[in-house]
């Protein structure tokens, strides 16, 4: 039987990726994780639009592709900036003094953790073990590791992106 | 492909090796430092000498000593070199030409390195992990080849229940005896799947096992396959680790490539697919029941047991799901037989286990030991101790569902059963020293906060105890809180522990128990008279102190 698909949001060749992804995996429910990883990847965030439109394509009703989209810590449902920057708050982090160091860059930056610059430059993001503990405390810069860090170097490594007025 | 074939593939390699091989760390902690760059000056600075077709530059896996990488090892002179920069890397070359180096060589002989034995890790930092070839060369998939053309699935099953393996995800439940249960199982269709959502903060065994020898875990769980009659499997990672994510996906890749995934491995009538699905952080997903439901596209959240996933796992199919380092252990049992493994640590704990120690400690890295070693000698020989004099006080195994171990049991051996008996557990194999500057109680709310935080939500018990917990530690540390208050934390403790539908939360009070049971003072230092109460506390201390953070 042939199911008729949602015509793609826009002309965005993005959404033909995500397309793909999902056909690979058959349209299946299932897909529905995969598939929101694609979009993210592709777009940063999830937005309505997306989250909409793959809940048509997989035949999953939206609330459950919402939910599924604020179960997990990975998805976020709002635009990120430019440049990211991950505090590593694991254990051995945390007894290296990760804290301070998520501390030091608040305070330099001015925003939260969860939160973006008003000029949509940078991201700050907590997360819970990156794994690379044996050089904790760790922060991750633009999907860049760096490890054995001080609160003083963290800052250093922001000053690109981050103009303080 | 046929035995010959592989044999034919491992003597090619072979031949085609240099003299020298000088082996570059390029797992997530040495990429962390640049590692690339050293392995392309490594290679630069060989072609500047005309070394081409002496020395062989190669990126292999992690050798365990994170904390000093990024690590550059040398074959056959055994040398190793310690944080080695991209500016001094070319200067390693020099030395193999004769010269000197400026890079820091340090001592391979070291108690850290002498008294590990790799049996999962014998792979890791010596063979490519992005070259199949480098793993056939080491006798990968022969033990494949084996169990399909010698032995019968029951044969197999037998030899792991021989082999006293017990599941290195944290439980330590009978690997055989899981196998025999989802052998036994009737369905149309099994599945296999690999639980690589290691979530414990303050653990990486999986992460580098994955990193350093992603064939072993294939080989691992296509032989599961074989045995419990699945013909296909699921590798769930976190998408924390894209590193090891995209070797596996490498891994699988040249696999079938090769036809040792696929239909008709070895030219027999057993058929293996193997998929990887990513995590998307949630620590809850490590327990099977929501592993299962993450990998269905749903939210991951537990159900009640029984069924088991041996019976009714994903999709209502008997399920098959072991840790990432249960599946490694497997070729070495088949290769080298269970007595050999059964021979290995302690009569309940059978083999060894790997340990990421981190925290307070000298040596900071990845560790494998037999079962049985004691907690004193992994700290004093293998860790080095405390770093810069301070005072080692505890050691955290187990992540959030585990304890807190003083420095007076430090003589306790590590087995599942020891470690239970002093209030922690084996867990996956997080190990994360702390010192004298680290506050106990304020230990014990950030794990609280972990565990609220990744609460699914589902239960009452862990959803809404874990956040009373949570307050009145809170109130403990802000010096506002009372024996009353104690009393109740330890009710609260009892309450989720018995009452929570999954592992989450049954564990969630381990960290709270285990430090009341052992640090009992830092939490009283702390409480304040009861009202009423007009005799002075024994500390006296102002409600208004500040919280003693770390």
């Amino acid at each position: 039987m042939k199911v008729a698909r949602p015509p793609l949001p826009s002309q965005d060749k993005r959404w033909k990726i995500i397309d793909a992804k999902m056909r690979k995996l058959g349209y299946q429910p299932h897909a529905l994780i995969e598939t929101l990883h694609a979009v993210q990847q592709a777009f940063g965030y999830l937005d309505e639009v997306a989250l909409l439109w793959v809940a048509k394509s997989l035949r999953v009703p939206p609330s459950k592709v919402y939910g599924v989209s604020t179960f997990y810590n990975f998805f976020t449902l709002k635009p990120q900036g430019a440049h990211t920057c991950v505090v590593c708050l694991g254990t051995a982090c945390y007894v290296k003094r990760g804290a301070k160091i998520l501390e030091a860059i608040e305070v330099y930056t001015k925003i939260k953790s969860g939160e973006t610059t008003d000029d949509r430059q940078l991201s700050l993001l907590t997360v819970r073990c990156i794994g690379a503990c044996g050089i904790a405390p760790a922060v991750v810069y633009d999907g860049n590791v760096v490890g054995r860090l001080t609160p003083e170097e963290s800052i250093e490594k922001l000053k690109g992106y981050v103009h303080v007025a | 492909m046929l035995l010959e074939d592989l044999n034919a593939m491992a003597e090619k390699v072979k031949a085609e090796r240099k003299p020298t091989c000088v082996r570059c760390c390029m797992s997530a902690g040495c990429m962390s430092s640049q590692s690339d760059e050293i392995k392309k000056t490594l290679e630069k600075a060989v072609a500047d000498k005309q070394l081409g077709d002496q020395i062989e530059v190669r990126r292999v896996g992690c050798m365990g000593l994170c904390g000093q990488g990024p690590l550059v090892g040398v074959e056959p002179q055994g040398a190793l070199f310690e944080r080695v920069t991209p500016e001094n890397a070319a200067s390693i070359v020099d030395a193999l030409a004769g010269g000197t180096t400026q890079a820091e060589l340090g001592d391979p002989a070291r108690p850290f390195f002498a008294r590990q034995l790799p049996v999962v890790s014998t792979n890791s930092g010596r063979i490519d992990p992005e070259r199949i070839e480098d793993y056939i060369e080491a006798g990968g998939y022969g033990a494949l080849h084996q169990v399909l053309h010698e032995m019968q699935p029951a044969q197999i099953v037998e030899s792991i229940v021989h082999s006293g393996l017990r599941g290195r995800g944290g439980g330590g439940y009978p690997t055989g005896l899981k196998w025999a249960t989802v052998a036994k199982s009737k369905g149309e269709r099994k599945y296999v799947i690999c639980n690589g959502d290691e979530g414990d903060p303050g653990a990486f065994m999986d992460r580098s096992v994955l990193e350093s020898d992603p064939h072993a875990v294939l080989e691992g769980m296509a032989i599961a396959g074989y045995a419990v009659g699945a013909s296909h499997g699921y590798l769930y990672v976190r998408a924390e680790y894209p590193l090891a994510i995209s070797r596996l996906q490498i891994a699988i890749r040249q696999a079938r490539q090769h036809g040792l995934l696929g239909d008709g491995i070895f030219e027999s009538t057993f058929n293996f697919h193997l998929e990887v699905r990513i995590g998307a952080g949630a620590f809850v997903c490590g327990e099977e029941t929501a592993l299962m439901a993450s990998i269905e596209g749903r939210r991951g959240q537990p159900r009640p047991r029984p069924p088991f996933p041996a019976e009714s796992g994903l999709w209502g199919f008997p399920t098959l799901i072991n840790n990432v380092e249960t599946f490694a252990n497997i070729v070495p049992i088949i290769r080298r037989g269970a007595d050999w493994y059964a021979s290995l640590g302690t009569e309940k704990s059978k083999g060894t286990k790997v340990f990421a120690l981190t925290g307070k400690i000298k040596n900071n890295g990845l560790i494998e030991v037999p079962m049985g070693i004691t907690i004193r000698e992994i700290i004093e020989e293998l860790g080095g101790g405390a770093p810069d004099g301070s005072t080692i006080k505890a050691v955290q195994t187990g992540g959030p569902s585990g304890g807190c171990i003083p420095a007076e049991l430090f003589d306790t051996p590590v087995d599942y059963d020891s470690l239970m008996k002093v209030g922690s557990i084996m867990g996956s194999g997080g190990m994360v020293v702390m010192d004298d500057t680290t506050n106990m109680v304020d230990v014990a709310r950030f794990y609280m906060q972990f565990c609220m935080e990744e609460s699914c939500g589902k239960c009452i018990p862990c959803r809404a105890g874990t956040v009373q917990m949570y307050n009145l530690l809170n109130k403990i540390l802000e010096r506002k809180a009372t024996l009353k208050d104690l009393e109740s934390l330890e009710d609260l403790c009892d309450m989720v522990k018995h009452t929570s539908l999954c592992g989450l939360g049954q564990t969630a009070p381990n960290p709270v128990i285990s430090t009341l049971r052992y640090f009992r003072n830092e939490y009283l230092e702390l409480l304040q008279p009861e009202a009423g109460e007009n005799h002075a506390h024994a500390n006296g201390k102002p409600a208004e102190a500040a919280s003693p953070t770390t």
